[in-house]
């Protein structure tokens, strides 16, 4: 393949495939099952990233293990009623045309886990997204490093990876533990107790002991805790005693791990709130909300509209499912928008003229400042919710 | 002087030095259209890497940097070759894609800007400035 006899497009996938086995010292390739790939957004690529994808594609290379897509810019159904650009809609809907050349399947969706795309324990895989490949490592014990956009390509058109980092069993053990001691509530307190964790052990394996248990059933889901913690910081991996696979199957603490304790979440609360009262744009979704989600959101706007803009970021797969379900009519009755393909992580928000934003993910309040220059508001659905009906930052969360 | 390095993407070229001893970032750091860094406080600041040889201890930065090398590859503004200490995955795969030759493992305190350098392979043939005249 690296000679070229498989074409062009194949020959510049495996030379990618293996400098990257040269740079981490990897001794061979592993094949992997599947592949998450990144770089989907126009905002993100421009015109030089999807001059490349095309380039690719017209070279011939084509995946041949199952691949999915992250995140588009915009939800490619409903883009024009959101009010998204025609110009960089164009763009995108050429980046999805390259991708789909590529043999990539358009799910664009940061949770492949929740629309089919499951890889078994054990099993290697080559995954982009931070947060999805938190989740595809720790909940689901799959193997995978963080790949990067033309890296995780560059696996799905060879079907191999190079076997270095988290392929290896002796760089899955946990380098922290981690006692909560305070409760943990809320979605957002799952994402503010990642927000802290990951800035203290950056690229480590954190191993967490839940002092009063975790959330009850229904509220959120890990994946909230996950791409906190590869937002603050590089987390990967990580166990959570008595309830993740690698941490129930076996001794996973590295021996001469650092300990630390979490008491108190209001540091992260106060790193992720800005100072802004009033709020224009509310965003639910970050990861990809599932349904459980977006039926509690309808459950809360039963009977009472929202003034200002709501969207419920989700998988086209999920949405299809809201619908059905009679979730999605129920939430545009209150006003508010259920958005397929996209998310405020990805998307033009600056562009689409909001100022503000009110998110109960604390990888979006950690992202948004800095990508799109939005101030934001960080705390639960609830307080998120109210905000959206209000127009205000409440004080605090609940009806 | 011939130093000895490792093959990131093969290939040979040659043109005029341009050592930074901070890591780049592409993304945000260099503007494609002109290949002028960018990136402010940068040692390069200011300086085009078009046509030179580019030597600096690693990458940094967002992996969307690969397509941002691929993009001054195209509009004439990339390096002739990158020079690394120690690669890493957003510079390698840039070069590669880019079709940039690049080598690390290298000495990079043993290059001066102005020295005139040969990448071919793996190894990097350097002329010292003064010595060339």
């Amino acid at each position: 393949m690296l000679a070229g006899e498989a074409g062009p497009g194949m020959q510049m996938a495996m030379e990618i495939v293996v400098a990257l086995g040269q740079i981490y010292g990897a001794a061979d390739l592993v094949p992997v099952a599947s592949v998450q790939v990144s770089g989907v957004s126009y905002k993100n690529l421009g015109d030089a990233g999807l001059a490349f994808l095309e380039e690719w594609a017209a070279r011939g290379a084509r995946a041949r293990v199952p691949a999915t897509l992250n995140p588009a810019g915009m939800d490619l159904v409903s883009w024009r009623a959101l009010g998204f650009p025609d110009a960089f809609a164009r763009q995108q809907q050429a980046v999805i045309a390259a991708y789909t050349a590529l043999g990539v399947t358009p799910t664009c969706t940061c949770t492949p886990y929740l629309v089919g795309h499951v890889p078994a324990f054990g099993q290697h895989v080559a995954w982009a997204e931070s947060s999805a490949v938190s989740y595809a490592n720790s909940v689901l014990g799959a193997r995978t490093n963080r790949e990067g956009g033309p890296s995780a390509l560059a696996a799905a058109i060879t079907g191999r990876t190079a076997r270095y980092g988290l392929h290896l069993e002796e760089n899955r053990r946990a380098t922290a533990v981690v006692v909560v001691r305070c409760p943990v509530r809320s979605e957002a307190d799952l994402g503010a107790l990642g927000y802290l964790v990951g800035s203290q052990v950056g690229k480590g394996v954190p191993y967490f002991r839940f002092e009063h248990g975790l959330l009850e059933k229904g509220r959120g889901t890990l994946n909230t805790l996950g791409a906190a913690m590869a937002a603050s910081g590089a987390v990967a991996l990580y166990h959570i005693e008595g309830l993740t696979p690698e941490a129930k199957a076996g001794e996973v603490i590295a021996p001469g791990a650092e300990m630390f304790e979490v008491g108190d979440l209001a540091p992260a609360y106060a790193a992720l709130n800005g100072p802004a009262e009033a709020v224009d744009l509310v965003s639910i979704g970050c990861p990809h909300a599932a349904l459980a989600e977006i039926e509690a959101v309808a459950g809360y706007l039963a009977g009472r509209r929202v003034k200002t803009t709501l969207w419920i970021t989700t998988a086209r797969a999920t949405r299809e499912a809201a619908e059905a379900a009679g979730l999605v009519a129920r939430i545009e009755a209150a006003g508010a928008r259920v958005v397929a393909d996209t998310c405020m992580v990805v998307a033009p928000v600056a562009d689409l003229g909001f100022r503000s934003m009110a998110t109960n993910s604390a990888k979006m309040a950690f992202y948004t400042p800095s990508h799109s220059g939005l101030s934001v508001r960080f705390g639960p659905m609830e307080q998120c919710l109210e905000a959206a009906i209000s127009g205000q930052w409440p004080a605090t969360s609940g009806k | 002087m011939e130093l000895a390095g490792r093959v990131i993407k093969s290939g040979k070229a040659e043109g005029i030095a341009l050592v930074s001893p901070a890591p780049i970032g592409f993304l945000g750091g260099v503007d494609p259209d002109t290949g002028v860094v960018i990136e402010q406080g940068h040692p390069l600041e200011g300086q085009c890497v078009a046509g030179r040889v580019l030597v600096f201890p690693t990458g940094k930065g967002s992996t969307v940097g690969s397509y941002t090398l691929y993009r001054m590859a195209q509009a004439g503004t990339a390096p002739a070759a990158i020079v690394n200490a120690e690669s890493e995955a957003i510079v390698a795969v840039g070069a590669i894609i880019s079709d940039i030759p690049m080598v690390d493992h290298i000495d990079t305190g043993q290059i001066r800007t102005g020295d005139r350098v040969t990448v071919k392979g793996e190894l990097v043939t350097v002329q010292a400035a003064d010595a060339s005249g």
